[in-house]
């Protein structure tokens, strides 16, 4: 996407123009998996060099760095070498050069790892100013409950391939319904197949997949129809990560 | 654009400085220099004539000492270029391999910048400091016996002749070596890197000797050619020490030329050729590794 390795075959687009035009380039910004800065600068220098390398000068320049520093909680830390900051802090400047150009398309490799759950959450904050501001995100990560957390669309790739696209948190999205019921014979069984698929009854709870939430007040109103006592109904989207394994294959070797 | 190389300069000359290179190549480089004026001291001192007290009388013993001095010079110089040609070798063979394998250098590359500049840029910080080196060491040398010469011997320091041909040439060389490192670093890891890169340094440095030795051992005028040929061709592939005969040539009396098997003779001078080969080489390798980085996988 960045042009950073040549393509094996095949050619592709970024943001409208070909993959690696530096127009483009200009408008993205990235955080690779393994960062690591000029360690000698610190956080302050090393956003105003990458800035430069945006072109951007002067005192708007100036500006965004006391911005950004502010926005990911390194201004105390910022005329420190980068040497003395522990592994959180680099990522959080990190985070801050690849949104210095305030970019319409970052890429940001795994962008937590190196984060306690107070980092992990301002980086989350982050995010979601950025996807407010109509900034797209490229998360990769496999850190399945952050990707969950921030996520609108998941992407699993396999091999190099994609091999499933979905939105999280779509009403539209298939869900696994349960219903605790007093009456759990083949006739209600039978029943609710037409609202769905995979009907099972797992120790006195039906299951059922449907495959979006407009079916509950359906099932819920044939229910009562059919005289049966409800005493409980929840829908439960798979998690993230038994969708990992769903799409990938259990027998797939760990990563 | 030529900015975002002097960005990347200004950062490379700036790490350099607090990694304490700088720090480093500055004392050692007065070291060297504080070393060869005390030695040039002592030797000028005890010398048969050249002193306030016992100046040289005749012109036979005028010309022996001119010579004796231009020769200690000499002898300075190639210390000081064999250093000034290590460093060239040392300093930046981490620069590219290093930001390569660490990562560095793929935040850099995603910037909106042609990869070019990147290199462009380390070569422009690092040929400054090797000048600066070479300023130090060598202009060092020359200062030094300058001024011993005008406190031992009295009168104006002595100066040696064609030092201005000399030290160009000399900074040639080291330049030549530099590129080889920048350009083994888009390619080789940082270890292979220095090994290739000082590899070509000494083939250099043989083909000089061997050059020699061939003018005054061997006695048959075949093999002697032979051993010529072996040398002029090592001295085109990597053309540093040919660069050193070729500024010692310029910076010696005649007188000196003769004497046999010294670093800083040759019957046969490289020519002047030998500066365009240098110049062209040093355009090649540096072609070579704006072509080879702008391609790889980072």
């Amino acid at each position: 996407m960045l042009a950073l390795v040549a393509p094996t075959s095949g050619t592709g687009t970024v943001l409208g123009a070909r993959i690696g035009d530096r127009a483009v380039r200009a408008r993205v910004g990235f955080l690779p998996e393994h960062f690591r800065f000029h360690d000698v600068l610190t956080g302050r220098e090393l956003l105003r060099f990458h800035g430069r390398l945006y072109g951007q000068r002067g005192a708007s320049l100036e500006r965004r760095i006391e911005e950004l520093l502010d926005r990911v909680d390194l201004v105390d830390a910022a005329d420190r070498p980068l040497q003395e900051y522990s592994k959180g802090m680099v990522q959080r400047v990190g985070l801050a050069q690849a949104i210095l150009n305030e970019p319409d398309l970052v890429f940001l490799d795994e962008p937590t790892s190196g984060l306690d759950p107070l980092g992990r959450r301002l980086v989350r904050e982050v995010l979601r100013e950025l996807r407010q501001g109509g900034t797209t995100v490229f998360l990769n990560s496999h850190l399945l409950g952050e990707v969950e957390s921030t996520c609108d669309r998941v992407v699993f790739v396999k091999r190099g391939r994609t091999v499933r696209e979905l939105a999280l948190n779509d009403p539209s999205a298939a869900l696994w319904v349960n219903l605790r019921i007093d009456q759990t014979g083949p006739r209600i069984l039978d029943g609710l197949a037409q609202f769905g698929s995979d009907v099972s009854r797992v120790d006195g709870v039906v299951r059922l997949r449907v495959q979006s939430e407009e079916a509950l007040p359906s099932i819920a109103r044939w229910l009562v129809d059919q005289g049966v006592r409800l005493f409980e109904m929840g829908g439960r989207r798979p998690s993230l990560e038994q969708l990992f394994l769903d799409v990938m294959g259990e027998d797939q070797r760990p990563g | 654009m030529m900015s975002v190389a002097l960005t990347i300069a200004g950062v490379t000359l700036r790490e350099a400085s607090r990694r304490r290179l700088v720090l480093a190549g500055v004392l050692l480089g007065t070291a060297f220099v504080l070393l060869y004026a005390t030695a040039f001291w002592l030797v000028l001192r005890n010398a048969p004539c050249g002193q306030r007290i016992r100046p040289c009388s005749t012109p036979f013993q005028l010309v022996q000492y001119r010579t004796a001095l231009n020769i200690l010079t000499l002898a300075g110089l190639y210390v000081a270029n064999l250093l000034t040609l290590a460093t060239a070798v040392l300093l930046p063979v981490d620069t590219l391999a290093g930001e390569i394998s660490s990562g560095v250098a793929e935040t850099l590359a995603s910037k909106p910048i042609r990869r070019a500049d990147i290199v462009l840029g380390k070569w422009t910080a690092y040929f400054i400091l090797v000048v600066g080196y070479l300023c130090l060491t060598s202009g060092g040398t020359l200062g030094a016996v300058w001024g011993v010469t005008r406190v031992v011997a009295g009168g104006p320091g002595f100066v040696v002749p064609g030092a201005a041909r000399g030290l160009p040439i000399m900074l040639l060389a080291s330049t030549v070596m530099l590129t080889v490192s920048i350009a083994g670093g888009t390619r080789l890891s940082t270890v292979t890197n220095g090994m290739v890169a000082f590899g070509i340094f000494g083939l250099g440095f043989l083909g000089g000797w061997l050059e020699q030795i061939g003018e005054f051992v061997v006695q048959t005028p075949l093999a002697r050619e032979a051993i010529r040929d072996v040398g002029t061709v090592v001295s085109l592939v990597t053309p540093a020490d040919a660069l050193w005969r070729l500024a010692a040539s310029h910076m010696m009396p005649p007188i000196a030329r003769d004497l046999p098997m010294t670093p800083f003779s040759s019957l046969y001078p490289p020519s002047g050729a030998m500066v365009v080969w240098a110049l062209g080489y040093v355009a090649v390798a540096l072609v070579v590794a704006l072509r080879r980085f702008a391609r790889r996988a980072l």
